[in-house]
């Protein structure tokens, strides 16, 4: 009887089976073909060798590109999280009303359309935006700045495009702080500079961990953000990769970009992995 | 604590700095978090031709010309319908997928929910390339077909990890008691699990819909030339020129996402699925 009581509690494994095998076919068999173009030694195919990984490697201008981009995230997740911290612990502190409020003006833009938010700072950021008319409105400046087009203006708006992601996880970490913990320490003599540095900051390091991750993967593949106000001139990894496949036609070389950056981005998803289970096991003693 | 007089004064400006600090930085950032959307809105209504800033003058004028936009009405209808398409899949084997999943202590079970998940976090624009590799080389032509296929395997993650939570927190005794009181496995699924996780699916659901309507690196690959889809539209009359319609309609697309918003946290407490 305690058999067959267990056995309606969980559902067959079957029941996996048709989005399973929808996955190896259009998910895991693509991922395989690109691997094995990126081996092909010309786009007319036939041979196969490590040409293409030797032409990016060797190649100063493509390492550039995959060193700015791996950098632009860096920038963009260290500014998410020196902003997005606070948001989280001002809503961890907020009454009702307010939770509800930050968790609504959090969320919209995580829901908004990608395009639609990146078209708002070409607004802000453009030689006539909002920023410029205001500098020039106090008189601080004669001509207008550039502030479109340039790195700055792709770190500002990706850490607010971005911003959602990080906030998120850091709440969810703050919330399970057992409030004792914060008043215990001040009991016993510690200030509030000092609780947050010695107690909140480091519980909450599982939720640093998790948004730093998800605001790093985000940041580097974000392709239509880096494109409108990175313009022309700057080229990171998502664009390199489309202008090859698309443009140039290129496709063993295009493959061989995006394993490139695949396996970056894996290999720092598994650092964060690594140190999320780290933060966890401390989190947790 | 009238004992420790001398440090009161101390710990009261250390308490007030910290304060200060956090909230200053955190309205600094709700700002930043807003703003953008704010500007839209705002610049949606000039009556000038430009998106300078401020508006030379107010007007609805960039909202008509959304009635006669036929190129932008046109890339959303294939949008629209490319997410409904996608987020109706992911659902029907999403969920599937996920009670199949959800309970099982196998390491197959462990393995196909790390599957199902990675197109989260693996860059989309790589599996749109090759997706188009894989679909030329066994000859089929890029279609509405192949666009819904790879829009469905980027949005069914939001399904899966939504509805294997809302599976891992019920309450598994109910669908004993279900069981003993002589319901079938169906019946039990229907009128117990069901209405247990539908709020969690309702909200993935939600989120891959969105994901689906909003999505470019997939679509850039995919989609033939016909089929014009609604963000990709945007992004290249963005590239060209700064077009004040665009405007309008992300004013439309706000509008709607905040009502969408509102209303899935009403019947689907979506805040608290996101945390």
């Amino acid at each position: 009887m305690a058999a067959t009581l267990r056995d309606v509690t969980t559902y067959d494994l079957k029941l996996a089976a048709p989005l399973a095998a929808g996955f190896v076919l259009f998910f895991v068999t693509p991922l395989a073909i690109l691997l094995a173009l990126s081996f092909q030694t010309d786009p007319q195919g036939g041979h196969y060798g490590l040409t293409q990984y030797v032409a990016f490697l060797g190649d100063s201008f493509s390492l550039g590109v995959l060193g700015s981009t791996l950098w632009l995230g860096v920038k963009v997740t260290v500014l998410t999280l020196l902003l997005g911290y606070p948001v989280a612990w001002l809503h961890q502190r907020s009454p009702g009303w307010a939770r509800g409020l930050i968790m609504l003006l959090v969320l919209l833009p995580l829901l908004t359309s990608v395009v639609v938010r990146t078209f708002a700072w070409v607004v802000i950021l453009g030689r006539q935006g909002i920023v410029n008319a205001t500098l020039a409105w106090l008189g601080l400046i004669d001509t207008p700045l550039k502030l479109l087009y340039t790195e700055g203006g792709v770190v500002v708006a990706l850490a607010q495009v971005q911003m959602p992601l990080m906030v998120l996880p850091i709440i969810t970490a703050l919330s399970r702080i057992d409030p004792n913990l914060a008043d215990a320490s001040s009991v016993l003599g510690a200030g509030h500079w000092r609780t947050f540095r010695k107690v909140i900051l480091p519980l909450s390091l599982p939720g640093i961990v998790a948004g730093c991750l998800l605001t790093y993967a985000a940041a580097i593949t974000a392709f239509i953000t880096q494109s409108l106000i990175g313009g022309g001139q700057m080229l990171f990894m998502p664009m390199y990769i489309y202008q090859q496949a698309s443009t140039l036609q290129n496709w063993p070389f295009a493959a061989a970009i995006s394993i490139v950056f695949l396996v970056s981005v894996l290999l720092v998803v598994s650092i964060f992995n690594a140190l999320g289970r780290l933060s966890r096991g401390y989190a947790d003693a | 604590m009238s004992k420790i007089n001398p440090g009161d004064r101390r710990i009261d400006l250390d308490a007030l700095s910290f304060r200060v600090v956090m909230t200053a930085i955190a309205l600094a950032a709700l700002v930043l978090l807003v703003a953008p959307t704010v500007v839209v809105i705002w610049v949606s209504f000039t009556s000038g031709y430009s998106l300078k800033f401020p508006p030379p003058g107010y007007s609805l004028r960039w909202y008509g010309e959304l009635w006669n936009a036929w190129q932008l009405q046109f890339a959303m209808m294939n949008s629209l319908k490319v997410a409904a398409w996608a987020t109706g899949l992911s659902i029907l084997l999403g969920v599937s997928a996920s009670l199949g999943i959800a309970r099982s202590p196998t390491l197959t079970a462990k393995v196909l929910d790390s599957l199902f998940l990675s197109p989260l976090v693996l860059p989309a624009l790589a599996f749109g390339l090759s997706s188009l590799m894989f679909f030329s080389m066994i000859g089929v032509p890029v279609s509405p077909l192949t666009l819904v296929i790879g829009h469905t395997v980027v949005s069914v993650p939001f399904v899966v990890r939504n509805t294997v939570a809302s599976l891992a927190q019920m309450n598994p005794s109910l669908l004993e008691a279900s069981s003993s009181l002589g319901a079938g496995r169906w019946y039990g699924f229907r009128r117990v699990t069901l209405p247990l996780i539908r709020p969690g699916i309702m909200a993935g659901g939600f989120i891959a819909f969105m994901a689906s309507f909003d999505n470019v690196p997939v679509s850039l690959f995919l989609r033939d030339a016909a089929t014009d889809m609604l963000p990709i539209r945007m992004w290249q009359d963005l590239e060209g020129r700064l077009d004040v319609t665009v405007a309008a309609l992300s004013g439309v697309l706000i509008v709607a996402t905040i009502a969408l918003m509102l209303v899935m946290e009403r019947v689907a407490g979506l805040s608290k699925r996101l945390t």
